[in-house]
């Protein structure tokens, strides 16, 4: 069986002569199209450097503007002359300037041979595909495409607006089932001579000459028509980004190509001199081969795209930045922020980070200094315990610990006595598992040695600020996992919100808690607050103290209820 | 942003590419190569003061990425960097004794070689201490990305400046002429960026690193700017605003996705902090022709005095451009 590869070209033209001359020397005729716009020097050098092949034919010159009538014309002239002066050839292969084989010609053969008669082009019914770039689907059918997408877009895309409001649809041809696919395939003799020789061919032409990239539909229209047998896959590996423009094959592709056992691949780069010297050299054959496999290829472009479009969570580099609610991920990770646990349990991080299996660091936000776990004054990612560094972007300096501590749960303290611009960055951040005990910075000023006037300011301004912290936790667009107590509250059952918490920040340890963090004395706080009423103020955020009756756990330890 | 305000921004960009016709005239051609330039060539501009021993390194490395002109401005170098760069056979050389500043650092000079020779091309504006890293560096040259973003229809490349350092004291190791750098400055600062939108230009303003953490951690609104554009596909009506850190039109400044997907960059790996750098910042300083009074340097010379060692347990060892892409610094976008 007799194999014929017709090449459109434009650029690299040298190129497109190696793969011909690789092509045609190992007894495969190719006809080469060159587009009509590629200047007539490049275009001689390429004929002057083929003219030693015998099997080697040039095709008339059309102009190939992407998405024009012209590469559709261009295949058709060229597929035409390769029936016509190579009788012999029994298969067409329709290839750029830009393809490059992977394997031996003989092996293609074969593989072409064990599947007879078979038409190798992808061709998917354009009411299902999904993967066209532009919306544009069966509207490229139905729709008129006068203008020139590159050169004039404006006009382009309100042609197309205008149509759509008018409801202007064309008729099919008879009999036409519109189908699209990728624009390299691989026909026998009779589907393409069928095709190109049928009776309807001129009302077809005149159909497919309107419709938009016909190169991406006219054999894959027609064949439906013509073929008796299709495999609806292309034998060149060809791999499309989002905006539809090919991936491209560079030297360091070369391992993957070359276990993918695909026939062909585009797009090579011009100046990959490693690809085209290994598989154009004469050793390129050896091993057995398998059924082309291109899964890893894929899974590669595939990433990249993903990369592209939506990117590292929580990450704010130099080419991302996340616009608000765009982040897909405000932070990289979850993490547990912490506010009155470390005034009311005595050594409350370094039991956290016992129990948790975490990092644990105090008041992050501290005016003074950054509390990094172990007192540091520099962390992970060369963080600065600088609090002007910190306070200059807060949003920066979390996303930035959360990012670099990837792999380890961050857990920290916080307060009202802290920075508090951040409040609403972890409020809005579904990593954030927020706990807080309400009225416990009041636990400090009541075992504090200072003037009870002083205590009073302290008290007051406190309070103000965690009840703007918590009404910033409980606002609707919060999306942070927050549990609030009032320190009545949690005081009259203490365990069972620990336990909550250190089983969502580690899941896989199933123990029940076996060492309970020491509840701070609390012995005549009910008489304190009583005070700072006598005083004028008001403490809300505590819960109800009795005045004069100890408080429910003071001075034991926290025991469970069970 | 309303038309005043873009109108504004046009008066701007026509200002700053009459300044650099204007400055035309300080350049004093000392060689000139550009003739037989291809309409492809790959340009690398940068202007240069006494920074002799740094050179045969800088040329080979972006020799061998496939730079195919180096296009230098020389500001009165006393060193024999004149002479050194007008004997290579791919570098155009122009001198000039005048001032640094009232050039805009150097700026309206390179603008103008831009004007001249880059419209068209790509042209990468660095200075003789910065290095480009990008993905896949190793294994695929310049023109592989420049290639990549022509057909992508991208005209700008980011490269944030990423501050090397050695590890100790940086008098401690003695650059060698033809060393590579980073075998002494092989480390840096991997997660302590902040990064800012720059209304009106729309480019991020990034700041952080070794030096931010050092010299201006009590005054980091000062911390020096880390947001690079070197590399663009150059048209006579684009300028460079501030150094290479924004241009106009700003569009040009949209390096970035906002959407929260990664767009392609890559790093400019800077090996300023070489034993070279105390004498530098000594004569920068009395000469005064650096930006903001040359704060920077003033601060680096109190900073210097009482602590000389960037280095601490967090610092990252560089080992590739792959590793500056998994520490989120860098990004391959959809290129692979």
């Amino acid at each position: 069986m007799r194999l014929g590869f017709v090449m459109l070209t434009h650029t690299a033209l040298d190129r497109a002569a190696q793969v011909a001359r690789y092509w045609a020397s190992n007894g495969c005729p190719v006809v080469i199209h060159v587009d009509r716009r590629t200047p007539a020097a490049e275009h001689d050098a390429l004929r002057a450097g083929l003219a030693d092949l015998a099997n080697v034919r040039f095709s008339p010159r059309h102009v190939c503007e992407w998405g024009t009538w012209g590469l559709v014309a261009a295949t058709q002239a060229a597929s035409s002359m390769m029936l016509a002066e190579f009788p012999e050839v029994q298969r067409v292969y329709l290839a750029s300037g830009s393809c490059l084989p992977l394997r031996p010609v003989g092996e293609l053969q074969s593989y072409l041979d064990q599947h007879p008669r078979t038409d190798f082009i992808e061709s998917v019914t354009a009411a299902d595909v999904d993967w066209t770039i532009g919306g544009l689907n069966s509207e490229r059918f139905t729709l008129r495409f006068p203008f020139s997408w590159r050169k004039h877009r404006v006009l382009f895309d309100g042609y197309v607006r205008l149509q759509r409001r008018l409801g202007i649809r064309r008729r099919l041809p008879e009999g036409l089932v519109p189908h699209l696919g990728s624009q390299w395939w691989c026909l026998t003799r009779q589907t393409l001579s069928a095709i190109l020789d049928g009776p309807g061919r001129a009302a077809y032409d005149r159909f497919f000459r309107k419709v938009w990239i016909p190169d991406e539909s006219y054999f894959q229209s027609l064949v439906r028509i013509h073929s008796t047998n299709i495999e609806s896959r292309s034998l060149t590996l060809s791999k499309f980004d989002f905006q539809g423009k090919p991936h491209i094959f560079y030297d360091d592709h070369l391992q993957l190509l070359r276990r993918s056992d695909c026939f062909v691949a585009r797009k090579i780069w011009p100046q990959a001199d490693k690809l085209y010297e290994t598989f154009l050299s004469p050793e390129a054959a050896s091993q057995p081969r398998a059924e082309p496999n291109p899964g890893r290829i894929d899974r590669l472009f595939s990433k990249a795209v993903e990369r592209r479009l939506t990117g590292r969570a929580g990450l704010y580099m130099q080419s991302r930045f996340p616009t608000r609610e765009r982040e897909n991920g405000r932070t990289a990770a979850p993490y547990s922020l912490f506010q009155g646990f470390a005034e009311l349990f005595e050594d409350f991080e370094t039991w956290l980070s016992k129990s948790a299996g975490t990092r644990v660091h105090g008041n992050l936000f501290a005016p003074d200094r950054v509390q990094f776990a172990g007192g540091v004054g520099i962390y992970n990612g060369c963080l600065s315990d600088s609090t002007a560094l910190r306070d200059y972007n807060p949003r920066a300096f979390l996303a930035s610990l959360i990012w670099n501590t990837r792999g380890e749960r961050q857990c920290f303290q916080f307060g009202p006595d802290d920075a508090q611009k951040i409040t609403e960055f972890i409020a809005g951040d579904p990593n954030a598992q927020v706990s807080v005990i309400t009225g416990a910075f009041a636990i400090p000023l009541f075992r504090s040695n200072l003037n009870f006037g002083i205590i009073r300011t302290e008290a007051a301004r406190l309070q103000r600020i965690e009840s703007e912290f918590l009404s910033v936790l409980r606002a609707p667009t919060s999306k942070a996992r927050v549990r609030i107590w009032n320190l009545a509250e949690f005081l009259e059952n203490p365990i069972e919100p620990l336990q909550t918490i250190v089983d969502e920040i580690n899941p896989r340890s199933p123990h029940r808690l076996s060492e309970v963090p020491r509840l701070v004395d609390l012995t005549g706080f009910g008489q304190f607050l009583q005070n700072l009423r006598n005083q004028g103020m008001k403490p809300v955020l505590m819960g109800d103290f009795p005045v004069n009756g100890p408080s429910p756990t003071s001075g034991r330890r926290a025991r469970s209820k069970q | 942003m309303g038309l005043i305000g873009s109108y504004r921004l046009r008066m701007r960009r026509r200002r700053l590419i009459a300044r650099a016709v204007l400055r035309r005239k300080d350049l004093v051609p000392v060689a000139q190569r550009t003739e037989s330039l291809r309409p492809d060539a790959i340009l690398l501009f940068a202007t240069l003061r006494n920074e002799r021993v740094r050179l045969p390194y800088f040329l080979k490395y972006y020799r061998d990425l496939g730079i195919d002109h180096f296009l230098f401005v020389d500001n009165d170098s006393t060193d024999g960097s004149r002479d050194y760069l007008a004997a290579q056979p791919d570098v155009s050389l122009w001198t000039t004794p005048a001032s640094y500043r009232k050039s805009r650092f150097g700026m309206d000079w390179i603008m103008s070689l831009l004007r001249a020779h880059g419209h068209n091309r790509w042209c990468l504006t660095v200075d003789v201490d910065e290095f480009l890293i990008y993905p896949f560096c190793e294994t695929r040259p310049l023109r592989a990305l420049t290639d990549w973003l022509d057909a992508s229809s991208i005209r700008t490349f980011s490269a944030m400046m990423l501050d090397m350092y050695p590890q100790g004291p940086i008098q401690d190791q003695p650059y060698r002429e033809g060393q590579n750098p980073f075998e002494i400055a092989q480390w840096f600062d991997s997660g302590n960026y902040t990064f800012t939108r720059n209304w009106p230009y729309g480019n991020l303003w990034i700041q952080g690193g070794p030096r931010s953490r050092t010299f201006f951690a009590s005054r980091p609104r000062q911390a020096p700017a880390l947001n690079k554009i070197p590399l663009v596909r150059w048209d006579r009506s684009f300028a460079y605003v501030s150094s290479t850190h924004m241009l106009l039109p700003r569009g040009l400044n949209l390096v970035y996705d906002r959407a929260g997907g990664e767009k392609t960059s890559g790093c400019l790996l800077h090996a300023k902090f070489l034993d070279t750098f105390a004498l530098k910042a000594q004569e920068e300083m009395a000469r005064g022709e650096h930006y903001a009074e040359s704060r920077e340097y003033k601060a680096y010379l109190n900073g210097l005095a009482e602590q000389p060692d960037f280095w601490c347990k967090w610092s990252e060892k560089y080992i590739n451009w792959r590793q500056l892409e998994i520490l989120g610094l860098m990004s391959t976008g959809n290129w692979a």
